[in-house]
């Protein structure tokens, strides 16, 4: 229906829950896409784990919430999760604003760093999300 | 599904706006055109324009239209003047909600109801039925279908409108309509809207109405903004005001819902007994606002938590001026008072708030 066009950065992997994950100094960096954020609009609060809580891959750790809807955030990954982005507290629409930069969500220590390579890549992904939107 | 939604005559301007369209109350209605919070803050600082075209408005005409309108309507008709514009509610013998309504007097035997899309057939059923009942000579006559309405609202609004009326023409004061010209279309412009600010609902031939949102765009560039339902929505719920099929249902009484300024109970109307009896009683439970702590929203359907019981939330949401997480629900009425705890179950965790009075934001100036 909408011709929006969406970022979907190659040095990310995605999720069909419409996560990214980007690997960096060994840890796995994640948050939501460029897609998911659009559809929810306007995030005005983020519900995280507490940092050292254990992640099964496929576990659901928190929410995202707009205005309007709320969103679930599914881990991609087993893992620790090591740092989480405190930003998001007072600044919850940098999720909107930079969904891969300022608006990221927690860092884990991925049990299994190869498990990322099982995930979709952006070429794969952006046909997810045109599938689903019956476009 | 969406080959069964009904379009508003602005149905292509939005499109080319690139707004989120969403099913509601059976028409395919824009949510936002940007972001819901982008639009709520235009309409505070600036002004917002509302395409509301699925609203309906129901005509009375003839001999009996102020004698109808007297039995139908719960607030005071006989003290209207023409071109005055009234709240109020509809109301069941049981005083259950049919719909609330802003009533228009055109003259003595002319009256018009704005009421919500989703209640434009029960309404006209309901009417029909209580003028059948009683007997009156009036005419009832469903303009939805030919009559656009936009709602334009925010401190800019006023210079905004007057720059496409005839100089020389006041525009109406608050609760008050005029029939008139703008940017050259007749129209029924009233001073009237459920954002908390100043501003008009304009009821516009079906046919015209594009145009009209043309020239209000185009009069207003730089300090209009078109806004969505999302928008409206989050204004009227900074406001405290009831949305129909959220805070108010046929189960539902006004005076539960805090409503009570708007029921003339001292002259007749459909629901007045029993309402003068809860009134005599107090009803059991009320409708609060609730000020929540933290970002989390408390959403339609979630329980609040009172010493006395358990009530539920009606509408809630993060408040875009109030920069606060804001609801509305129904608690037992002794847990109503301004300052009482509760709790909130969100997602299974209990989330503290505080009964509040409403509105939740009020207006500089």
């Amino acid at each position: 229906m909408s011709e929006k066009s969406y970022d979907f950065p190659e040095n990310c992997r995605y999720t069909d829950s419409d996560e990214w994950v980007r690997l960096e100094d060994g840890l796995a960096l994640m948050g939501i896409t460029d897609y998911a954020q659009s559809e929810l609009s306007d995030v005005v609060y983020v519900e995280q784990p507490e940092v050292g809580a254990q992640l099964e891959a496929g576990q659901n750790f928190g929410v995202v919430e707009s205005v309007k809807a709320v969103g679930d955030l599914v881990a991609p990954l087993a893992g620790e999760v090591v740092r989480i982005n405190t930003e998001l507290e007072d600044s919850p629409e940098l999720v909107n604003e930079e969904p891969y930069g300022r608006g990221w969500l927690i860092a884990l220590q991925p049990e299994d760093e190869e498990a990322v390579e099982s995930l979709m890549t952006a070429e794969e992904y952006l046909r997810h999300v045109e599938a689903r939107s019956g476009a | 599904m969406s080959g069964e939604l009904q379009r508003t005559p602005l149905h292509a301007r939005h499109r080319e706006a690139g707004a989120r369209m969403m099913p509601f109350a059976g028409f395919e209605m824009p949510v936002s055109y940007s972001s819901i919070v982008a639009e709520h803050r235009a309409v505070r600082a600036s002004a917002g324009i509302f395409d509301v075209s699925h609203m309906g408005e129901i005509r009375l005409r003839g001999a009996a239209a102020d004698e109808l309108a007297q039995r139908l309507f719960s607030n005071d008709v006989s003290k209207m003047e023409p071109r005055r514009v009234r709240y109020g509610l509809l109301c069941l013998p049981d005083g259950g909600v049919v719909d609330d309504v802003t009533l228009y007097r055109v003259s003595d035997s002319e009256l018009f109801f704005c009421v919500n899309a989703s209640n434009i057939a029960g309404d006209l059923a309901w009417m029909r039925e209580v003028r059948d009942e009683s007997g009156l000579d009036c005419e009832l006559i469903d303009e939805s279908s030919g009559t656009a309405l936009l709602a334009v609202q925010g401190p800019a609004a006023r210079a905004i409108v007057a720059s496409l009326r005839p100089a020389d023409v006041d525009a109406p004061r608050r609760w008050r309509f005029v029939a008139g010209e703008v940017a050259d279309v007749e129209v029924q412009l009233s001073r009237t809207g459920i954002s908390g600010e100043d501003g008009y609902e304009i009821y516009a031939p079906a046919e015209r109405a594009a145009e009209l949102w043309d020239r209000l765009i185009e009069a207003g560039a730089g300090r209009l903004a078109p806004a969505g339902l999302g928008a409206r929505d989050t204004l009227r719920t900074e406001m405290g005001f009831p949305l129909y099929g959220h805070e108010l249902d046929r189960r539902t009484t006004p005076l539960e819902a805090g409503l009570e300024r708007f029921l003339a109970l001292d002259r007749e109307f459909v629901g007045r007994e029993a309402l003068a009896a809860q009134a005599e009683s107090g009803p059991d439970r009320r409708l609060v606002g609730l000020l929540m702590e933290g970002r989390a929203v408390a959403r339609e359907g979630y329980p609040i938590h009172t010493s006395a019981g358990t009530g539920r939330v009606t509408s809630g949401t993060f408040g875009p001026s109030i920069k606060r997480s804001i609801a509305l629900g129904y608690v037992p009425a002794e847990e109503s008072a301004s300052g009482t705890r509760v709790e909130v179950e969100v997602r299974g965790r209990r989330v503290a708030g505080q009964v509040t009075g409403i509105p939740f934001y009020r207006r500089k100036s």
